[in-house]
């Protein structure tokens, strides 16, 4: 009986599902989209640019999150730097299964047969950097601990750089000239993608130790130290030991804090949980706005109803209905329009996550508990709004409603 | 013959702004199960309000009401609107149809709120539109159906619930001569087969129809009479 009703007044139907239709809209496009963002800086930023169960000792943190004053910038550049016999001395005192790599990088250009490539990241490590690092070597191999110790001029690169400087030749066993040295290639690492539209391809990856270290760190000195473990707890834990045992190194006082830092996945997405957590404590304002209104709407369309249906209310009390039967009649029929404004909405919000999934590079990742929400909210909004509509059409006097046209 | 309503010493009184209208004035009236009376009256003689509380549409000022062995006249809205539901049959002078109701829906109605389930809803409006003569039309709305037409649908859905009392107000008010002719039989016919028909009408040939007729003036019983057809 609801939906016939609702289907013979399609369109003032479909102005009093507006409200409804808005908020749930709203709701499950902002929550697909913020899951969505998440999913991305957790699974591509963080992970990518430090990966899970790792960490990395630092003298300062390398991916900012937040404002940092000029004051603390200084601080931060004044800590003495991460040298080779700090790494040696906390590796060999962790307790904490883990693995370890020394890790210095710059950016420089790659040479090769009057070809340049610019802008090319350049690691140095060592070789657990590509287990922990996940690479995948899809042509040639990766170097090894033998070729680390006896500093070889050997280079691992990444895809794009591969397929730039070296188009349509195999570009192992090719040398390759990086601040006036030669590098021979001897592996290429499997396509990473974009982050944020930043090509993650553009490296290279050498022993730390090998000829022209000097070009992206100084002698005896390292950018950071990278431990991964298995687990988050192991994370922790070798976090802990590794904090304990550079203060005992550095002989800090128990009041002086950290000269070094730690830089974890976690940390990296300091921000950007800063931001989720605005909008998700401002979406339920937003939302409760659009459904209130939408509730106002749909209780004034009731209230039509139920005066231009004061002659039907009336057959219907003359041939037997009790209050509760009216009143049930337009609660249904409030909630049904007003489910079907949810529904809509669902759709919508949907249409509109997936809009932003297919214009942007950011995932949409469609909750189901918003959803389910969605649907909950908007038919709370009809029950509610109908109940006074209703409860006003059941006290009708029938003698009066029948004689109403 | 047992009586299906006693009323007794019945009283109205409604209040207008200052003034008190006395629309019935003590009216006390037997009837009998399987009569079929006619209410009449002019404009004002308290026909409608008398309507009403046998309809069970309203409660009485004071004085009672029986009906089919019950007191109704100090019942709740909600039980009146059960013995409405199981007791009346209600047909109207404007047939009073849900228009966006099929035939048979409009039938049915009833029977939603006696609390049926829906097969056994649809058999039994479809055989209370087969009685009237209407199987054929069970899928018409309301607008593709004759003025009688829409008063035969309107008497089986007064008929649906098996009702102590068919209770007629203006029956055939809306209906030429031809129509009313046919609508009448049909009464006749639900009388002869044993239900208790009570019509309210100003008109003085319908009203003939009827075994009894009770004329009503300023709220009382002026008179009270067999007819002919009945004394026949």
């Amino acid at each position: 009986m609801a939906f016939r009703t609702i289907r013979t007044q399609k369109l003032k139907s479909f102005f009093s599902l507006i409200g409804v239709l808005i908020g749930v809209t709203f709701l499950i496009a902002v929550v697909s989209i913020v899951q969505g963002m998440n999913r991305y800086m957790v699974d591509r930023f963080a992970n990518a640019l430090i990966g899970a169960n790792t960490f990395e000792l630092r003298q300062r943190p390398s991916i900012m999150t937040g404002e940092v004053s000029d004051s603390v910038w200084l601080a931060w550049r004044r800590r003495p730097r991460i040298s080779y016999a700090d790494a040696d001395y906390v590796r060999s005192r962790i307790a904490t299964p883990a693995t370890f790599a020394k890790f210095c990088e710059d950016r420089v250009s790659v040479h090769y047969e009057g070809k340049v490539a610019k802008d090319i990241d350049l690691v140095g490590t060592e070789a657990n950097y590509f287990g922990i690092r996940n690479y995948e070597i899809t042509a040639g191999r990766a170097f090894t601990a033998q070729e680390v110790q006896t500093a070889q001029p050997v280079l691992v690169v990444g895809w794009e750089l591969a397929e730039k400087l070296l188009p349509n030749i195999d570009a192992v066993g090719k040398t390759v000239q990086i601040g006036g040295l030669p590098y021979r290639i001897i592996g290429v690492v499997a396509k990473q993608g974009t982050l944020f539209g930043l090509s993650m391809d553009k490296f290279a990856v050498m022993p730390f130790s090998a000829p022209g270290r000097r070009l992206i760190c100084p002698i005896n000195i390292l950018d950071a130290l990278i431990v991964r473990t298995a687990d988050p707890t192991d994370m922790e834990r070798a976090m802990g030991e590794a904090e304990a045992i550079m203060r005992s190194r550095r002989e800090l006082k128990p009041w002086q804090e950290n000269n070094f830092a730690f830089q974890t996945a976690e940390g990296a997405l300091g921000t950007w949980e800063k931001i989720s957590r605005i909008l998700f404590l401002a979406l339920p304002g937003l939302v409760a706005i659009s459904l209130v209104v939408g509730g106002i709407v749909i209780m004034n369309i009731m209230l039509m109803a139920v005066s231009e249906r004061t002659h039907e209310i009336g057959i219907r009390k003359a041939l037997g209905a009790r209050r509760q039967d009216i009143l049930a009649q337009f609660v249904v029929e409030s909630a049904t329009l007003s489910g079907a404004g949810a529904l809509l909405g669902i759709g919508f919000g949907l249409a509109l996550a997936f809009v932003v999934k297919a214009l942007t590079p950011l995932p949409a990742a469609v909750a189901p508990w918003s959803v389910v929400v969605g649907m909950v909210l908007g038919i709370g909004v009809g029950v509610a709004a109908g109940v006074y509509p209703a409860s006003r059409a059941s006290r009708l006097d029938p003698i009066v409603a029948l004689r109403a046209e | 013959m047992t009586d299906m309503i006693r009323i007794h010493d019945l009283t109205r009184e409604y209040q207008m702004g200052e003034e008190r209208i006395l629309a019935l004035q003590g009216v006390t009236l037997d009837i009998r199960r399987n009569e079929y009376v006619a209410i009449m009256g002019p404009s004002g003689s308290g026909k409608s309000t008398m309507m009403n509380l046998l309809g069970c549409l309203d409660t009485p000022t004071s004085g009672e009401y029986w009906l089919n062995g019950q007191e109704v006249s100090r019942l709740s809205d909600d039980e009146l609107a059960r013995v409405r539901n199981q007791e009346i049959g209600f047909v109207f002078q404007t047939f009073n149809l849900l228009p966006r109701a099929t035939a048979l829906h409009n039938v049915e109605l009833p029977l939603v709120y006696a609390g049926l389930r829906a097969r056994e809803r649809r058999d039994r409006a479809a055989q209370a539109l087969a009685r009237v003569g209407l199987e054929h039309r069970m899928d018409h709305r309301p607008n593709e159906l004759s003025g009688g037409q829409r008063q035969r649908v309107a008497i089986a859905r007064a008929l649906v619930n098996d009702p102590s009392i068919l209770l007629a107000d203006e029956p055939t008010g809306n209906l030429d001569s031809v129509t009313s002719e046919e609508i009448m039989r049909v009464f006749a016919d639900l009388h002869a087969a044993g239900q208790t028909v009570i019509m309210v009408t100003h008109e003085s040939d319908i009203a003939a129809q009827a075994e009894r007729v009770v004329v009503l003036r300023d709220g009382r019983v002026e008179s009270d009479r067999l007819t002919r057809g009945a004394a026949a």
